[in-house]
């Protein structure tokens, strides 16, 4: 049986799975139940001097839903904890003493001035935590106050906060990124020059969820007024995976351990974010759908996936698909792929055809002999997988590549052996010349 | 007549030989004449909806006879906006209210949605059909207005679904339609054939009324093809004629002693039972014969056991297979009750007295009598000859012969829905023929 233990930064968990900072981890009846249900770890909701936030009173979250209101997005107006100080790090104390063998991070955010941190810290490590993580990533309310993303926005607040924290507590210090910026690669390399352990990502993204046609407000509307929240859920998984793919493979903060952040719901996803070099991954929205019961199959997912693909322990997959991850100049021209329909698969309701046909390359018929019949015309396909991702039946069509020495019927052109890319391209002006 | 002549008790000591109504309690009746698809609620709807796959040049739209855009229809409802689906739904079917209650889906649209063929379920087409266009009859939103009048009018006879059909049309298009309707309420087989559970709480005139609100279009009741009015008069009269009347003669049974008393014509019984004000006043027997094998008969035989017969055997005298009754309804018909035997040739109809007492049939070179009180013939109708006769009309196949475009061999004569030869004894059909045939008209009085 694969060991699915995780040890990140040296705090240790039964799992990768965390819970992020986020409401299911303001409360120690919440993290309790967490902790019961199977959870590795969890990162404490954000905490903050005191006098405590104020919340609204009113909704503060908002929702996007697919099919079968499946929700698919999710956003919030939540600030950190609205609870005292004091009530907080009792609770993480008696959590912390009570699961020993479960990771206990707890969130921060104060005001930017070094002794607001200096406060803090101490009490905090008073606790027993295991390590903390510092908010730098809320987009909504805080940062109006210079606080969360206000800060992940300027590298150089990051790595002198950053700085501070690892001058004033022995533990390990986990930066969280927000991804409302240009580059994430600025902020990672900013924390890891402040000295931090870690960057965890994403924060949410700024962001409407939707408008009220009757009030005219966006939602979540507050007396019909309504202010950008921080958007999360499967949505912004493919967001949250590239950007933790440019840190691990940029060469200034490669090996730079991450934790990975972001719509997170299966096994699948997890281990995703983890072949990008995740160590670990954190998970909020999937468990405020669904409960904490989700875990459950995180864990066995994981562990059968694991079991059937040989990977003993979690170092064996994480970072796997980081050398993977390469620019577009470096992808390989003479790859040439063709979308192929399982027949018996087929349903017939049409749809990769007229997607090809009215918004691509005309490259699937509709009527074979005067029989509704779907098939890729290799002439015309460019290999674009489209048709893949409208067809509503999953691995019906494929996108199969050509043989070395078969001929491309689009381009008369026979697959060759060799690995060429745009660098070496005719067309491109900037080409380099092949070595001869 | 004493009733104890022919009174029999049968072996589970059942009195038998007894036609009579209100042996059930009115809780009884209305459950088994309650609505058999009850209307899918929003949420309902919605969660259908979803799994609509918005096919390309979609197989169940090919397979609607009034074509109507399915898949836009359910986009329509799946993105909050039923009315905009009722239009896309009337647009090509005004009766698609009924349409949605009536049709065999099963062996229309929804038998070829690919979600039958992806997992054996195909989308329930029906009832969101049925979902938009309750949403706007309810709130009595109307789609259409009339054109500039053309000061044509144009006679139609028959307000069944063919003639309203093709009156709405007519009138989208401006023109004048007066309507002469044999029977004292408009809307034919929707309000006088069809099995009372498929059409509930008085939904046939209300459709009759949301679809002539448009406006310009006079109903003429009781009002006879061939004794008040004549058809070369409609001719000469009016700037053109639509023929939507249905069937008026029905089949002979053709065996000894088929006229005795117990033996009904089902269409007719149907007609009354689906006008009667007090269901427990329609009489049935304990043991029932319905002798056919499409919708009628299990129409007749349904709602016989759902008023109180103890036994009803629906007869049919071919295989199976060849049963026009779709799978659907005969298992509809099984479900409640009632028991189906294939290959039974009628033979003849036994009686004591004049009394019906049994129905015999022959299958496979054997005789065999099914005892039983009443009998019902459901084995197809015909044109009525005096309807037709020394019109001029040609007939084929024993009815009325038109062309693609709904044109009968009669200058300035169309016809569509059950008279017709192209008919196919649906509703959906004749709305597509009326409506066309509408179309047809228009374009001949317009060139």
């Amino acid at each position: 049986m694969a060991d699915l233990r995780s040890e990140f930064l040296g705090i240790k968990s039964p799992n990768p799975f965390w819970l992020a900072s986020a409401p299911p981890t303001d409360k120690e009846y919440n993290v309790r139940r967490a902790f019961e249900a199977g959870w590795g770890g969890v990162v404490w909701k954000t905490l903050g001097l005191d006098p405590a936030c104020v919340n609204v009173n009113g909704p503060r979250y908002g929702g996007v839903w697919g099919p079968d209101r499946r929700l698919i997005g999710f956003n919030n107006i939540e600030l950190i904890t609205d609870r005292p100080l004091e009530v907080n790090l009792r609770e993480i104390k008696s959590v912390k003493r009570d699961y020993p063998d479960r990771a206990l991070v707890v969130s921060l955010m104060v005001p930017c001035d070094e002794e607001s941190w200096r406060t803090i810290l101490p009490m905090v490590e008073e606790t027993g935590a295991d390590g903390i993580e510092l908010n730098f990533g809320c987009p909504h309310g805080m940062s109006e106050r210079g606080m969360g993303s206000a800060v992940g926005q300027v590298p150089d607040y990051i790595e002198m906060v950053a700085r501070w924290c690892k001058a004033n507590t022995r533990m390990p210090v986990i930066v969280k990124l927000t991804p409302n910026i240009t580059d994430i690669r600025y902020p990672a390399r900013a924390a890891k020059a402040g000295g931090a352990d870690a960057v965890s990502l994403i924060n949410t993204v700024s962001s409407i969820t939707s408008v009220d046609l009757d009030s005219f407000s966006p939602e979540p509307s507050i007396d019909g007024k309504g202010s950008h929240g921080g958007y999360c859920g499967p949505a912004v998984k493919p967001i949250a995976l590239n950007m933790v793919a440019e840190i691990a493979r940029d060469p200034e903060t490669h090996g730079l351990p991450l934790s990975g952040i972001g719509g997170i719901e299966t096994w699948r996803d997890a281990a995703e974010f983890m072949a990008l070099g995740a160590g670990n991954v954190q998970v909020c929205t999937a468990a405020m759908t669904y409960g904490f019961r989700i875990v459950q199959e995180m864990i066995s997912g994981l562990q059968n996936w694991m079991d059937e693909k040989g990977h003993a322990n979690l170092d064996s997959f994480v970072g796997r698909a980081v050398p993977n991850v390469t620019d577009w100049q470096y992808l390989n021209l003479n790859y040439v792929t063709k979308a192929r329909i399982n027949q018996d698969l087929c349903i017939k309701c049409g749809r990769c055809h007229i997607a090809c046909e009215d918004t691509s390359h005309q490259a699937i018929t509709s009527m074979v002999d005067g029989k509704r019949h779907f098939e890729v015309i290799d002439k015309e396909c460019v290999g674009c997988n489209l048709c893949v991702n409208v067809c509503p039946v999953e691995s019906c069509i494929t996108m199969e590549p050509l043989a070395v020495g078969a001929m491309d019927k689009r381009t008369g052109q026979v697959v060759p052996e060799t690995y060429a890319n745009w660098t070496t391209h005719p067309n491109n002006p900037g080409r380099v010349q092949a070595a001869e | 007549m004493d009733r104890t002549t022919w009174v029999n008790v049968m072996s589970d000591g059942k009195l038998s030989g007894e036609i009579s109504g209100g042996r059930l309690t009115a809780e009884t009746y209305a459950e088994n004449f309650a609505d058999l698809h009850p209307p899918l609620t929003q949420h309902e709807a919605l969660v259908e909806a979803d799994r609509c796959y918005f096919c390309y040049d979609a197989p169940c739209v090919t397979a609607c006879p009034t074509a109507i855009d399915i898949p836009l229809f359910i986009r329509e409802i799946s993105a909050g906006n039923p009315l905009g689906a009722a239009k896309t739904i009337f647009d090509q079917n005004v009766f698609g209210g009924m349409c949605a209650r009536v049709c065999p889906t099963e062996t229309l649209c929804e038998e070829v949605c690919v979600r039958e063929e992806a997992e054996g379920k195909p989308v329930q087409i029906g009832l969101l059909q049925r979902y938009a266009t309750d949403t706007a009859m309810t709130q009595g939103r109307q789609f259409y207005r009339r054109a500039l009048p053309t000061g044509k009018t144009i006679a139609i006879i028959g307000a069944g679904p063919a003639g309203l059909a093709c009156a709405h049309r007519l009138a989208m298009k401006g023109h004048m339609v007066e309507i002469f309707e044999s029977r004292p309420k408009s809307g034919g087989l929707n309000e006088y054939g069809i099995a009372a559970y498929k059409t509930v709480d008085g939904f046939a005139q209300a459709e009759v009324d949301y679809i002539t609100a448009i406006g310009g279009i006079t109903i003429h009741h009781e009002k006879v093809l061939g004794r008040d009015i004549q058809l070369n008069e409609l001719a000469s009269g009016y700037d053109a004629v639509f023929l939507g009347f249905g069937l008026g003669g029905v089949n002979a049974l053709g065996v000894p002693d088929a006229d005795a008393n117990g033996v009904r014509d089902a269409i007719a019984w149907i007609s009354e039972l689906r006008q009667a004000s007090d269901l427990s006043g329609v009489a049935v027997g304990r043991r029932v014969v319905v002798i056919g094998g499409g919708m009628t008969a299990v129409d007749a035989a349904v709602q016989v056991k759902g008023l109180g017969a103890d036994e009803v055997t629906l007869c049919y005298r071919g295989p199976q297979e060849r049963m026009k009754a779709s799978e659907y309804e005969q298992e509809l018909a099984q479900t409640r009750g009632v028991v189906i035997r294939t290959n039974m040739q009628p033979k003849n109809v036994a009686v004591e007295g004049d009394r019906v007492t049994g129905m015999a049939f022959e299958r496979d070179g054997e005789t065999v009598l099914i005892p039983c009180d009443q009998i019902f013939r459901a084995i197809g109708q015909t044109l009525d000859g005096g309807v037709t006769g020394a019109s001029g009309l040609e007939l084929a196949g024993g009815r009325i012969k038109t062309d693609a475009d709904g044109r009968t061999t009669m200058a300035k004569v169309w016809a569509g829905g059950d008279c017709v030869a192209a008919g196919d004894d649906l509703t959906v059909t004749a709305v597509a023929q009326g409506r066309d045939a509408a179309e047809s008209i228009h374009g001949a009085l317009s060139a």
